[in-house]
């Protein structure tokens, strides 16, 4: 049965009208309008649909909206605008990082958790966190140089 | 189909597949649709529009066709706006596909724009009163003349000075003087997709939308005997089934309502099995117990044919590998009294046309499709099946437009999969053991079920429907364009006599088409692998092995120019690591490439890093083209060490993503490319030339590493166990 559900996502306070046990990728996409966020699998197992929910990088295509009540949502729109690019949106430019570009935006999102809890990663340490993230180009080692161009770019000097 | 001499057409003409030379002597695609406003149109707000049949598929193609029209103009890159592909505007540019797109659309539009430039500077010089040779033109369109007189690309532009044909009679630039093309431009779809702008069919958002889900059979080819709809259309949400024949599916407002009808329908089903699928155990033995087309594909016999004291035989195995795309695919279709609008990530939209005018049937007028990207695609998957089947679910609604996006499970078990593919190898040694003869034979279903390429349809609904159409076997390609199954079967060595035979399956229970490379990759990793049997067997090094086998200037140079770069002469051996080398010209005809790669066994095989050299000629992007080759070499790696579609007698089971599992960042070896540039040379596809290379040269590196060879793909630990 639909019930309201109040979300803050990119920032916006947003009350939602829907089943809660609604996928909260079905409500980023559909009602919201959020088609950055993609759906690749639907199992919680390519990455492909990753938003932050309180700074923490999760797959929304498993995530019950329910459970993201009251919680903090952040999708790729919300990450930068071409005015004000996130570090990683203009690493990832810079290093031309993708091929078709599908699997990018949990990858970014992916990234940006990483750099929350750790500004300064090793190159491993990019890998081991998309490592949940799926790219089927081959794209990766562009990826992870850009990561770690954002890192240092996106660093106080 | 038997030809002699060096394979694959080299020095023919490569492109008698796509481009049918209709005798007018014109550049690319040019051939087939002169008319110059076909392909381009200046606009008054200051840009060209250049209508591309060629589709982006994350190879960059339109970034590349940007950057060719920029120069030949002489305008600033943000002035070429690409139109998305359609087949109400844009010129039939035939499937993009075969790493052709830069060679035919690439040098249409390079001649279609040199001959505009000269069109509208002798326009310009009319209107200013001056001599076109004192005019130039600037990055925003602008044309100057002496004493400051000016027009512009805009003003000119509703002259209808492009409604001609092309001649081809204006010189394009010489390579010296490109600006835009030959340089890493920043790809012009990128930005879109980091700021989370809709360019895929996926994000497309129509009014009235609704959503459909279809009913898979539980077997291929099983048919659907009952189908009790009631519940189905009691679930709330639900519009409408659709049925027809053996093809059902749910139309409803929302995905989730899609799912719960689906889920209610399939309960309302019987089937009758269809065709067993083989025994996963025994491919090889199923392969060549199974009727074939045999088809002599090359033959060279020695001019004095030397004595042969010996032959070596091996035996080599691809599985059957799937595309697995990111993106499930996904097509809209709108019927209306005009007729049918699908918009789809299809490679070949006038082709898919074709067959949706065949099925329905509709005058080809009466339907217009249009293209939007996809995920990357790397051959014929689900995206034409896709569009067929929303336009069946479409028809059982009153003109709203129905949005279907398969499952991740109908994307890896019903998309067309890349050919399981057998291949025996012979070579015949003389007393110093010396090969003087070769023999390739290879086993396996065709590769291409593309749309459009058979006398009847190939979209998998089109096989289901209440009057079916035939399911036939899949096809290959002339060997004019590449072949398809014996793809580089023909080695590029200059062996004294070979022979290459193709056992083309005329059963098909497992649904087989293109998929990158098509045979090549396979053959090119038997080729390399028993390459390098042959050179541990005489004690010689394998470059210089490869080196005294091939006499191709270009050919040595990539073999020389990777060796060096990966440091191969100075490579220390040591335990549970090894190296190996592979090489390709993909065709014969096409792009040069030889990889290196380094392997660990701890106790997993790992590949730590690859190194390529490649000539792909003249180069557009050479951001776009390592791009391409970065990306071959790692999903090359992934489908060596991990891929295998897996199935039971009944239906493919390998559906999900841990059931199919592909390379992860933590697994992706370092990759090195080294380009070799030659500007004065024809352009060519860079996609599709790593592949066979690679898998060459990690099957010899696990050998040099384990003394393993491992002759079935994939090389897992399981089979080196196996082998071993």
């Amino acid at each position: 049965m639909p019930e309201t559900t109040r979300l803050r996502v990119n920032g916006s306070e947003r009350s939602i009208e829907a089943d809660p046990a609604t996928p909260l990728l079905t409500v980023l996409r559909g009602p919201l309008g959020l088609t950055g966020t993609h759906f690749g699998c639907g199992a919680n197992q390519c990455g492909a649909c990753n938003v932050l929910i309180d700074g923490q990088a999760v797959a929304s295509c498993d995530t019950p909206l329910w459970a993201a009540a009251g919680k903090d949502i952040t999708t790729l729109e919300g990450l930068g605008t071409p005015e004000r690019p996130h570090p990683l949106q203009a690493a990832f430019i810079a290093e031309q990082a993708m091929q078709c570009g599908y699997c990018i935006s949990g990858i970014l999102i992916s990234a940006a958790a990483l750099l929350r809890r750790n500004p300064d990663p090793s190159e491993a340490e990019v890998r081991a966190a998309l490592d949940r993230n799926l790219c089927r180009c081959g794209a990766h080692n562009r990826i992870v140089r850009a990561v770690l161009r954002a890192a240092t770019e996106g660093r106080p000097s | 189909m038997s030809t002699s001499g060096r394979a694959g057409g080299a020095g023919a003409a490569p492109a008698g597949f796509h481009v049918h030379d209709t005798g007018t002597g014109l550049p690319g695609n040019l051939q087939v649709n002169p008319r110059l406003s076909k392909w381009l149109r200046f606009r008054g707000d200051g840009a060209v529009e250049v209508f591309c049949g060629k589709v982006e598929i994350g190879q960059g193609i339109l970034t590349a066709i940007a950057q060719i029209v920029a120069d030949e103009l002489d305008l600033d890159l943000a002035r070429v706006r690409m139109v998305p592909a359609s087949t109400a505007l844009s010129p039939n540019e035939g499937v993009t596909s075969g790493s052709f797109s830069v060679e035919h659309s690439g040098s249409a539009l390079r001649y279609a724009c040199a001959e505009a430039r000269a069109l509208f500077l002798d326009a310009a010089a009319q209107r200013l009163g001056v001599a076109a040779a004192s005019l130039t033109v600037q990055g925003d369109g602008t044309i100057v003349g002496p004493g400051n007189l000016r027009t512009s690309y805009w003003e000119l532009g509703d002259l209808n000075l492009l409604d001609r044909d092309a001649t081809a009679k204006v010189p394009p630039k010489p390579a010296s003087a490109r600006q835009v093309a030959g340089t890493a431009a920043l790809r012009i779809d990128i930005p879109d997709k980091v700021f989370g702008r809709s360019r895929f069919v996926h994000d497309l958002a129509l009014p009235g939308i609704l959503q459909g889900r279809i009913l898979r059979p539980p077997s291929p080819g099983a048919t659907l005997t009952v189908l009790d709809d009631a519940k189905a259309k009691e679930v709330p949400g639900v519009v409408a089934v659709a049925r027809n024949g053996s093809f059902a599916g749910i139309v409803a407002e929302t995905e989730q309502a899609a799912a719960a009808g689906l889920k209610a329908l399939a309960g309302g089903a019987q089937w009758q099995a269809g065709e067993p699928l083989p025994d996963e155990a025994g491919l090889r033995a199923w392969l060549k117990s199974q009727p074939v087309e045999t088809t002599s594909i090359n033959v060279r016999d020695a001019a004095a044919p030397a004595a042969k004291a010996r032959t070596v035989r091996r035996e080599y195995m691809r599985p059957y590998i799937a595309h697995a795309s990111m993106a499930p695919s996904c097509a809209i279709a709108q019927w209306s009294a005009g007729g049918l609008r699908v918009w789809t990530h299809s490679q070949g939209i006038f082709n898919l046309r074709a067959e949706l005018a065949l099925i329905f049937p509709l005058a080809p007028e009466r339907i217009v499709v249009e293209h939007a990207e996809g995920a990357g695609c790397y051959g014929h998957n689900g995206a034409d099946d896709v569009a067929l089947e929303a336009a069946l679910l479409a028809r059982a609604v009153d003109g709203r437009p129905v949005r279907l996006l398969w499952s991740r499970e109908d994307e890896m078990a019903w998309a067309p999969v890349g050919a399981c593919q057998a291949m025996d190898l012979e070579a015949d040694l003389d007393a110093k053991g010396d090969i003087v003869g070769w023999r390739h034979d290879v086993w396996g279903n065709g590769h291409v079920s593309r749309p459009g390429r058979g006398k009847t349809p190939t979209l998998h609904a089109a096989w289901q429907l209440a009057k079916p159409f035939p399911r036939t076997p899949a096809i290959n390609p002339p060997v004019s364009g590449g072949g398809g199954s014996e793809r580089n079967a023909t080695p590029l060595y200059d062996f004294p006599a070979w022979r290459i035979t193709n056992h083309r399956l005329l059963t098909m229970p497992i649904r087989t088409s293109s998929l990158r490379t098509l045979g090549a990759f396979a053959n090119v990793f038997a080729i390399e692998s028993f390459m390098e049997e042959l050179a541990v067997e005489r004690d010689e090094d394998s470059v210089e092995f490869r080196l005294r086998h091939v006499k191709d200037p270009r050919a040595r140079a990539v073999i020389e120019a990777a060796a060096q770069r990966a440091g191969w002469a100075g490579w220390q051996k040591r335990e549970g690591a090894g190296h190996g080398i592979g090489f390709a010209r993909y065709k014969n005809a096409g792009a040069y490439c030889a990889a290196i790669a380094e392997v660990e066994t701890d106790p997993d095989i790992r590949v730590r890093r690859i190194v390529l050299a490649v000539d792909v000629g003249e180069v557009i992007n050479p951001d776009g083209v390592i791009n391409q080759i970065e990306g071959g070499a790692v999903q090359a790696t992934s489908w060596v060490l991990k891929e295998a579609v897996r199935f039971d007698r009944e239906r493919i089971t390998s559906d999900t993503w841990e059931t199919y599992p592909i390379l992860r960042f933590s697994e992706v070896p370092a990759v090195e490319v080294d380009l070799i540039a030659r500007p004065e040379e024809k352009a060519m596809g860079a996609g599709e030339a790593a592949h066979g290379p690679v898998a060459g040269a990690i099957a010899n590196a696990v050998y040099d590493a384990l003394g393993v060879r491992v002759r079935d793909l994939p090389i897992t630990r399981e089979r080196i166990i196996a082998t071993g």
